[in-house]
């Protein structure tokens, strides 16, 4: 039965219903309750929200377009499908409508060293992108396996000037890098702000990141409204700790004839042990500052996520996204790596629009939703980054040496 | 019963006008086996309290010493009932010697707050340490402990100053465990006159005793913090002894870290 959702959340507390919180060390918790303080003001100043849509629209280049997908529409036969196409941002995916609200956040603090974690590396180029152009020093902590599927980004982020540090810790994946970049926070906690690049994290983490994508919501509704003169049936987005996905959803969540639906990475299959899928394979428990959905073994260890798109390969969740799981608001699937390759190659050569490999696996999910849907269909789906980064990948996994 | 016993492993040195020795070791590292011998050793070799330290697979607050022990303890399949076994074999075998538990959240959330408490209190811990459970998220766990007997003993930080410091000694019990440096295990070295002016902060909101730990590697070093606290903590230089040079060798560095505590000047 679907509860009703309640939009005043977080609560005081940085809870969504029975998710969410700030389990943090001592060292931390101080700063975190500040920063809350911090966001709280600044979401609401004029000044702020000025300075910010200068940025976003001038130098991200927002409004990012809506653009009618209408090969694959024809290829899929039924729903007509909208790309919302974030992947044409500056840095080429979501990523950056965050990190400019964060490194804004961090300047107003008068913290002078920012460091970020990253798996795919977009996270990580949007950070030193930004850190750039403010002016601050950026340190951004990569998995060693996610350094070696991911060369072309690290790369741009050294020639932004920031300076990646591997970690070789577990599997040297995205969570690793959170580790790390929680063990560099609490050691630099007088001059360092942790811009986190999903919607996880302790508050005010999960709702600042929402609030800084939500203008992919925002925007999406006002154009489709333009566009076709009604809401769509359907909002679609990849999930992985679900940034894009809670920015698209939000401004939709009280439009209760839209359907929602996260798409999780399911990796070799759900069945298997090597996936990513939080919802669909986990169990409540408590990591990186938030109670949410985790893959975990049986003795509360957490476990090894897999999936062959870097962004999406973490065993969590966003918190938000765990309660609306859990009240029913949102549907979340999952596609497999294999589904995600296939509809990479769909989308490239039908539409001549390189999806990353986290919207690919969206788009794999957007095909049976349009045949449900039918002619009358609308869907919306959000391509949160450009493929560019994943050529190498999926050359490789195409058996193609280039 | 079980409050008593940190109280008294206090009092006792107090008494004497000595500080307490309090070693951590990491259960599981690099077996049950091997660590049951260590930890059933180290009141002998002198130390007064022992923190043993649950193996986590994301512990944030650790240094490379303590997450390597943490991740060889895993990979020896080391469970939380293991952890509890060692507690067990712990309180049989010293009747007397306060045992503190020390790890993260999610291991005793998947558990049950309640669950757990109830099977440490019958393994005989008398404390318990979670790293990343501050006091705005504690309250069910502290619940079930204070049911049980068992301490919540609270991490006070370099940056829990003004009005949150009384706020997080509000809810503590058996001892304080002041952080020394902002940082992770086994990092930098504390600065004495910082350590000894926060302690003495810190004694003006509570009567508890005031324990102080992370950096503290020589017995030089624990002599000096021995000096300006009621306890000392020593984690990953125990650890990284044990790891590479085996079970007497951590014995020997217990005796000379606890002899150094003891000997306050």
């Amino acid at each position: 039965m679907t509860k009703k959702y309640n939009s005043s959340y977080p609560d005081d507390h940085g809870r969504f219903g029975d998710f969410g919180g700030r389990y943090v060390p001592e060292t931390l918790m101080p700063l975190v309750l500040e920063l809350e303080q911090v966001w709280k003001k600044a979401k609401t100043d004029p000044a702020f929200i000025e300075q910010m849509d200068g940025y976003l629209k001038d130098y991200v280049g927002r409004p990012s377009a809506i653009y009618h997908a209408e090969r694959l529409s024809e290829h899929f036969g039924g729903a007509k499908i909208w790309f919302k196409r974030d992947e044409l941002n500056h840095t080429g995916a979501h990523k950056i409508n965050n990190c400019l609200g964060q490194v804004l956040l961090a300047k107003r603090m008068g913290k002078t060293r920012v460091i970020a974690e990253t798996g795919a590396g977009q996270h990580g180029v949007a950070t030193a992108t930004v850190a750039a152009r403010f002016g601050l020093e950026c340190v951004v902590f990569m998995g060693a396996t996610d350094i070696e599927r991911q060369k072309p980004n690290v790369f741009r982020m050294k020639l932004l000037g920031a300076k990646i540090v591997p970690v070789t810790s577990g599997t040297g994946t995205l969570k690793d890098a959170m580790n790390e970049a929680l063990r560099d926070w609490v050691t630099n906690v007088d001059d360092t702000f942790y811009v986190i690049g999903t919607a996880a994290g302790p508050h005010p983490y999960p709702e600042m990141v929402r609030d800084l994508q939500s203008v992919i919501g925002r925007e999406a509704r006002e154009q489709i409204l333009q566009r076709e003169g009604r809401l769509p049936d359907a909002c679609v987005a990849c999930i992985g700790g679900g940034s894009n996905a809670i920015g698209l959803f939000y401004p939709f969540l009280d439009d209760k004839q839209v359907r929602l639906i996260g798409v999780e990475a399911a990796g070799k299959g759900l069945q298997t042990t090597k996936h990513a899928a939080s919802l669909s394979g986990g169990k409540p428990g408590i990591l990186h500052g938030n109670r949410t959905y985790l893959l975990q073994d049986d003795d509360g260890q957490i476990a090894d996520a897999h999936s062959i798109s870097a962004g999406l390969d973490y065993p969590g969740i966003g918190p938000e996204h765990s309660y609306l799981h859990d009240i029913g608001r949102v549907e979340y699937l999952s596609a497999t790596d294999q589904e995600a390759l296939d509809s990479f190659q769909l989308c490239t050569r039908l539409e001549g629009i390189i999806p990353a490999l986290e919207p690919a696996h969206a788009l794999a999910r957007v095909g049976d939703l349009a045949k449900e849907l039918g002619n009358n269909g609308l869907i919306v789906m959000n391509m949160c980054g450009r493929g560019d980064k994943d050529v190498f990948a999926v050359a490789g996994h195409l058996g193609i040496e280039i | 019963m079980s409050i008593n016993r940190i109280s008294n492993a206090f009092a006792k040195r107090t008494a004497n006008n000595q500080s307490t020795f309090i070693a951590y070791m990491m259960a599981g590292d690099p077996d049950l086996a091997i660590s049951r011998e260590l930890l059933l050793g180290l009141p002998d070799a002198g130390a007064d309290i022992v923190e043993l330290g649950m193996p986590f697979s994301d512990p944030v607050a650790e240094g490379l010493t303590i997450q390597q022990a943490a991740q060889r303890s895993l990979l020896a399949d080391t469970k939380m009932a293991g952890v509890l076994s060692l507690a067990k074999d712990f309180r049989k075998a010293h009747p007397d010697t306060p045992l503190i538990l020390m790890g993260y959240a999610n291991p005793v959330h998947h558990m049950g707050w309640q669950v757990f408490a109830k099977a440490a209190a019958k393994a005989g811990v008398d404390g318990m340490i979670i790293v990343d459970l501050p006091p705005e998220e504690s309250d069910p766990f502290a619940k079930a402990l204070t049911e049980n007997d068992i301490a919540l003993i609270r991490l006070i930080a370099p940056t829990t100053v003004g009005e949150r410091l009384p706020k997080v000694l509000s809810g503590v019990s058996g001892f304080v465990y002041y952080v020394s440096v902002t940082g992770v295990t086994g990092d930098a070295v504390p600065d004495a006159t910082e350590v000894a002016n926060a302690v003495q902060n810190i004694k003006l909101h509570t009567d508890l005793p005031v324990a102080v730990g992370f950096g503290v590697r020589t017995p030089q070093t624990a002599q000096i913090i021995a000096n300006c606290t009621d306890g000392v903590v020593v984690g990953s230089a125990i650890v990284a002894t044990m790891h590479k040079t085996g079970v007497k060798a951590a014995f020997e560095l217990v005796k000379k870290l606890a002899d150094a505590t003891h000997c306050k000047t």
